[in-house]
């Protein structure tokens, strides 16, 4: 485990000190949490284009003849089905069905590459290392009953190789409408051809990257992975090129409500160990005709008898801000607890999730918010609360 | 960061500016920065009669909700209704237009244990 004390610095720590950022330490990291303010901060990434810091995520490269056999194993999304170039989101669960973390899978042409969610990254390289069996036993090649050694040292058959490539990386975000335009001059790959989820390798103003057509806005944009060398340079030159789109930094506090106006699940809020993918509204990428993986059994099992609760999307009817931890009450019984709340910087009212029976989870049920001793109107709406522009 | 001379303050980040028996109360430049945008105030009714320390009003940013204590007792005898629609004045001008409410002292004695500029320059350093 880290310690409190060796709170790192990501690449981008002098930008965010000379843009005036409010600095806070997350997940093992000095980041900005907000730079003029979260909800104008919002605003510019919705309207024209902002940056993110995303170098507190951690990247695992995955590689080895198995490495798609290991990967569909401790994944629950099918690696099978990606093409080179191609990017999938995902999850890990544990053998009961309960999330170890969300995360993205890369195919490229030789190997794979995970990405992690930062508070989850010294759990998430020691759970996938445990299903990998490094040493060699000398001499045998049968065990006493002739069941082939290899095999069970080597659960999927060949060697695979993790490598977390984290303190290496640099990971910048650049979201928003504006996206396409700030980064084309900077490059000679023409990015109206990289579909939503794929990925090239090339150059951004001179410097090698992997150009990713993701983001965690619900805005076109792209996460760029570079090494953490040149981080300060690209940022200078993208901040060069997006002048004339009143480029902006974007904080910790404006990607949490760009997030969760798509109601994209943030891991420690909206999932964890105690949630399964199919009550978390992630049965999408859940594929159990791929063959085994960890946690297959007992979710497979809830597939079948259908899930006890679900997260839904709420909407505030009255004024009010609902937040993480405030209890969920239904013709006043107690139903549920809020896991992630915000105001909305887009349409201007409280909006939250959170987990209820499945009973109580039908759109336009209303529900109370008690938020401090006060109990509030909300009823519950079908996401995303703002539309998805990301194609 | 600015902290007015002509202002008492409180170690909960109010500010008092006592003009006869009356007080005008505000969160300071601090609050506000900390806080980060405020979205709304629930303000209390004028004419509630609060003591030191009562929570008058409830202040919802975007990341957070704080209270607001009242540094002196009384009679909330207005309240700054432009702040209803315009939350973002409580950021842009903490001490000016930004202001919360104006409570008629019941307790003159209770002035001296706030804090002075000088004591609220240290606390927040």
């Amino acid at each position: 485990m880290r310690k409190e004390n060796e709170v790192k610095k990501t690449p981008f720590y002098n930008k965010h000190v000379e843009f005036g950022a409010k600095i806070v330490p997350f997940a093992g990291f000095f980041m900005p949490v907000q730079y003029s303010g979260i909800i104008e901060e919002h605003r510019r990434v919705r309207e024209t284009v902002g940056v993110f810091d995303v170098t507190h995520m951690g990247e695992f490269i995955v590689k080895g003849l198995s490495s798609e056999k290991f990967l569909n194993t401790i994944t629950i999304n099918d690696v099978s089905k990606l093409a080179i170039g191609q990017v999938q989101y995902s999850a890990m669960c544990y053998p009961d069905g309960g999330i170890v973390d969300d995360l993205l899978v890369y195919r490229f042409k030789d190997h794979y590459m995970m990405v992690v969610n930062a508070s989850n990254l010294d759990k998430d390289f020691d759970w996938v290392n445990k299903f990998l069996f490094k040493e060699i036993p000398v001499g045998e090649t049968t065990d006493i009953f002739g069941n082939s050694i290899m095999e069970m040292f080597f659960p999927f058959g060949q060697i695979v190789e993790i490598e977390n490539v984290s303190d290496e990386t640099g990971l910048l975000a650049v979201q928003g409408p504006k996206s396409f335009e700030v980064l084309q001059p900077l490059t000679d790959i023409k990015l109206d051809d990289i579909s939503f989820y794929h990925f090239v390798e090339g150059k951004i103003a001179g410097i090698d990257m992997v150009i990713s057509r993701t983001g965690y806005t619900g805005e076109k944009g792209f996460e760029l992975y570079h090494k953490a060398a040149d981080s300060e340079y690209l940022w200078d030159e993208i901040f060069k090129a997006g002048k004339p789109f009143d480029i902006q930094p974007i904080g910790l506090g404006a990607r949490d409500t760009l997030r969760l106006e798509m109601k994209y699940c943030l891991y420690g809020n909206d999932i964890d160990k105690t949630k399964n993918p199919l009550e978390a509204g992630l049965g999408w990428i859940t594929k159990f005709d791929k063959g085994d993986f960890i946690g297959r059994e007992p979710l497979l099992k809830i597939k079948e008898t259908g899930v006890a609760r679900r997260l839904i999307a709420f909407e505030m009817v009255d004024r009010g801000i609902p937040r993480h931890g405030y209890k969920m009450f239904a013709d006043g019984d107690e139903i549920g607890t809020v896991t992630s709340g915000t105001q909305s910087p887009s349409l201007n009212k409280g909006i939250g999730l959170g987990y209820v029976a499945k009973e109580h989870s039908k759109i336009g049920t209303e529900l109370e918010i008690e938020s401090r001793g006060r109990f509030l109107k909300a009823k519950i709406v079908k996401p995303p609360f703002v539309h998805s522009k990301v194609s | 960061m600015n902290i007015p001379d002509n202002l008492k303050y409180t170690k909960d980040h109010e500010w008092a500016l006592i003009e006869g028996d009356t007080a005008t109360i505000g969160i300071t430049e601090y609050a506000q920065s900390e806080l980060g945008d405020v979205v709304f105030i629930e303000l209390p009714a004028v004419g509630t009669h609060v003591s030191k320390g009562d929570a008058i009003g409830t202040i919802e940013a975007v990341k957070t909700v704080a209270d607001v204590y009242t540094p002196l007792s009384g009679e909330v005898v207005e309240i700054n209704e432009a702040i209803k629609d315009a939350s973002e004045l409580v950021n842009k001008d903490p001490y000016g237009a930004g202001w919360i409410a104006k409570v008629k002292i019941s307790d003159a004695s209770e002035i001296n244990n706030l804090l002075t500029p000088e004591d609220y320059k240290e606390l927040i350093s």
